[in-house]
């Protein structure tokens, strides 16, 4: 039996052990703090941080920079930077005029039903795009885990093949389980499921840093060196230097750098695309006021950026260190890797390896990368678990109920049985999407691009506008979703997309749709809000703008906690147990 | 309420803080990207040993991002705060009174 996998599986038990007591722990403090106290700013913090570091961050941004270095970093770069926008627009005015889901923001100005079905079109395509992401990087951690699993089932998954879609068996197999565990589970994810998630997050990346920078003796300048010396095979570029993911001075577009473009363009779509995350967004109505809401946006930015600079260390060291031809699953006795099974989302774990052998010997080696395949698990399962969580409740909650059932009652279980189907397609969808486009050995964090262009494209505008703008109405709103959402997918699926060996022409040049589709998203919200107020005046709109506006600046008549009836909520902390 | 000179006042002041915030963080972050494809010989200048000019200026938007976030909290809860408060305030002694 090998050792790794049983130490994973073990890292694994008591994780899931963890989180499965803080859920439970949970039910009777969420209730409480939803009451009207609310959950303190740092804990919202820590969740937030919980929330949004997935096996994008933690296995996606160390890859790309162990292969292509420096400009691997500048997902870091935007992941963070983009939390400004979030602090200075988004956050309190959310909080103070939201009550559960991003649609409801949206539904208290315009008319619900064609602004809710649109807001769970959008929910619901960035949620699996994100979902994709994380299917990606937990099929690598199943692959170097269990390296001969993919060729024992393969024959198993030949259906998929004839169907027209190709299933990749480490993703079906680890994606099923997981789906299988947040849909029974309950989709436990509360915020002491994420605390609990950042905070081993945190500890693992601390951990590594901390061994890479032993290795080169707290000598920042050596460390450097080495990164410098690791060449680019194609241009010969040493890695801290831009220009290796795209190549400046290669090919040009309408007249302009392609590299270029592509960066700027992989630069929108990360500032503008985290204001627009529905599970990110969720969050801020789980605290008792604005001010909470600032404090817990503070927090995930000393988090997350803590983080995000020792991706720095941690891709640059997995360069030097282990080497981009020696990352993959299944390394030659030599330890070398063919070219087509490079899998840069292994990076981490190996370098947990390589440090592990290096400090405390070949049992040490095994143990580590057990223990960082461990901890990218535990962060993925509880990424799907919140973002199961955002597509279930967009349509369950915003669709399904208000919607296709609007008028009648719904009873509770109806609603948990709709919002497990939901979650089960959207699983299947994102498992579907993830074998398939050559994702599978592609960097997860360039897969979570995906979901961020459609978010800054389809979410950001219609909120800002909500909030800010008082001729806004519904028809801008429900075109400003469906528009972005429609337009990122598009230009992605008829443009060279993330896959390794992308189309000679395609018809749209860029990997990074953002440019393009988040300038198509705003215009599109701002033309048809002209065009129905030529159709029909949006009275209800205008009117409810100037409450809107009141309670996103001031918090007057903001709801006071997070439960639709806080009156029938327990007021203190010494209510017994009510579960269920 | 929209009307009082109180929450003019309150709107004022957060959008004289947050909108130059926004631009100047955009402005900052965008010329990383546009540098780097524009100057690239330039970034690729090494300063300090083989740290070149390109990881100093992504690392500067770390401190760019926390130090502006810090001001912005500063200001929220030293200006925008109070003002928030007084709006609230005579919302409520108008509900009193009517």
């Amino acid at each position: 039996m090998n050792i790794t996998l049983t130490l994973f599986l073990f890292v694994v038990a008591i994780t899931l052990l963890i989180t499965g007591w803080a859920a439970r722990r949970s039910s009777t403090t969420i209730q409480f703090w939803a009451a009207g106290r609310g959950i303190r700013g740092w804990q919202n913090g820590l969740a937030i941080a919980g929330d949004y570091m997935s096996a994008a961050s933690f296995l996606g941004i160390a890859g790309l920079i162990a292969f292509n270095g420096y400009d691997g970093f500048m997902y870091s770069v935007g992941w963070l930077v983009a939390y400004l926008l979030v602090l200075f627009l988004v956050a309190e005015p959310m909080r103070n005029t939201g009550k559960f889901t991003m649609a409801d923001t949206l539904a208290y100005r315009m008319r619900a039903v064609p602004v809710r079905s649109a807001a769970a079109v959008a929910t619901i395509a960035v949620s699996a795009g994100y979902m994709m992401a994380q299917m990606v990087g937990a099929g690598s951690l199943v692959k170097i885990l269990i390296p001969t699993l993919d060729a024992t089932l393969k024959p198993y998954f030949a259906w998929s093949t004839s169907l027209g879609f190709k299933l990749d068996p480490s993703i079906a197999m680890v994606g099923v389980l997981m789906m299988i565990y947040v849909i029974a589970g309950g989709m436990v994810a509360t915020t002491w499921v994420q605390i609990v998630k950042a905070v081993m997050l945190m500890g693992g990346a601390i951990l590594l840093t901390l061994l890479v920078l032993i290795h080169f003796g707290f000598n920042i300048g050596s460390f450097f060196d080495h990164a410098a010396a690791v060449k680019d095979a194609k241009t010969q570029l040493p890695f801290t230097s831009p220009g290796i993911l795209y190549k400046y001075g290669e090919k040009s577009v309408w007249g302009v750098d392609k590299a270029l473009l592509e960066n700027i363009s992989l630069g929108m779509a990360l500032v503008l695309g985290t204001a627009g995350l529905p599970h990110i967004l969720m969050r801020f109505f789980t605290v008792p006021n604005a001010k909470a809401a600032r404090t817990s946006v503070a927090w995930a930015m000393g988090l997350i950026g803590s983080f995000y600079v020792m991706t720095s260390f941690l891709g640059f060291g997995a360069a030097s260190l282990v080497g981009k031809a020696h990352i993959c699953a299944k390394p030659d006795a030599a330890g070398k890797c063919a070219t087509a099974a490079l899998n840069n989302n292994l990076s981490m774990p190996l370098l947990a390896n390589t440090l592990g052998k290096e400090f405390f010997g070949t049992f040490g080696g095994e143990f580590l990368l057990a223990l960082i395949a461990a901890v990218a698990f535990a962060t993925i399962l509880a990424v799907v678990a919140g973002l199961t969580l955002a597509a279930a409740s967009a349509f369950s909650h915003d669709f399904y109920v208000n919607v296709i059932r609007a008028g009648h009652d719904v009873t509770e279980r109806e609603q948990v049985r709709v919002a497990r189907i939901t979650a089960a397609a959207v699983g299947i969808v994102s498992i579907i999407l993830a074998s398939g486009t050559g994702a599978t050995t592609n960097a997860a964090a360039l897969v979570a691009g995906l979901a961020f262009v459609i978010a800054a494209s389809a979410n950001l505008p219609v909120i800002l506008f909500t909030l800010f703008w008082k001729r806004f109405n519904t028809w801008g709103a429900v075109a400003g979703l469906l528009g972005g959402t429609l337009m990122a997918i598009w230009l992605y699926v008829i443009g060279p997309g993330f896959s390794v060996a992308p189309p000679k022409n395609p018809a749209f040049p860029l990997s990074n749709v953002g440019i393009v589709a988040i300038p198509f998203g705003f215009v599109c919200a701002v033309v048809f809000t002209w065009v129905g107020g030529l159709v029909k005046a949006d009275r209800l709109a205008e009117e409810r703008f100037h409450e809107i506006d009141v309670r996103a600046y001031t918090g007057l008549g903001a709801e006071p906690g997070t439960v639709e009836e806080p009156s029938v909520m327990p007021r203190t902390a010494t209510r017994p147990q009510t579960s269920g | 309420m929209e009307q009082t000179e109180e929450f003019k006042q309150l709107v004022r002041a957060r959008w004289r803080f947050v909108g130059p915030a926004t631009v100047f963080f955009l402005v900052y972050y965008f010329l990383l990207p546009v540098l780097n494809g524009t100057a690239t010989g330039f970034m690729r200048t090494n300063v300090i040993g083989n740290i070149n000019v390109a990881y100093l200026f992504a690392l500067s938007q770390f401190v760019m991002a926390w130090v502006l976030a810090g001001l912005y909290i500063r200001q929220a809860n030293h200006v925008f705060d109070p003002l928030a408060e007084r709006v609230r305030q005579l919302a409520r002694r108008r509900e009193i009174g009517s």
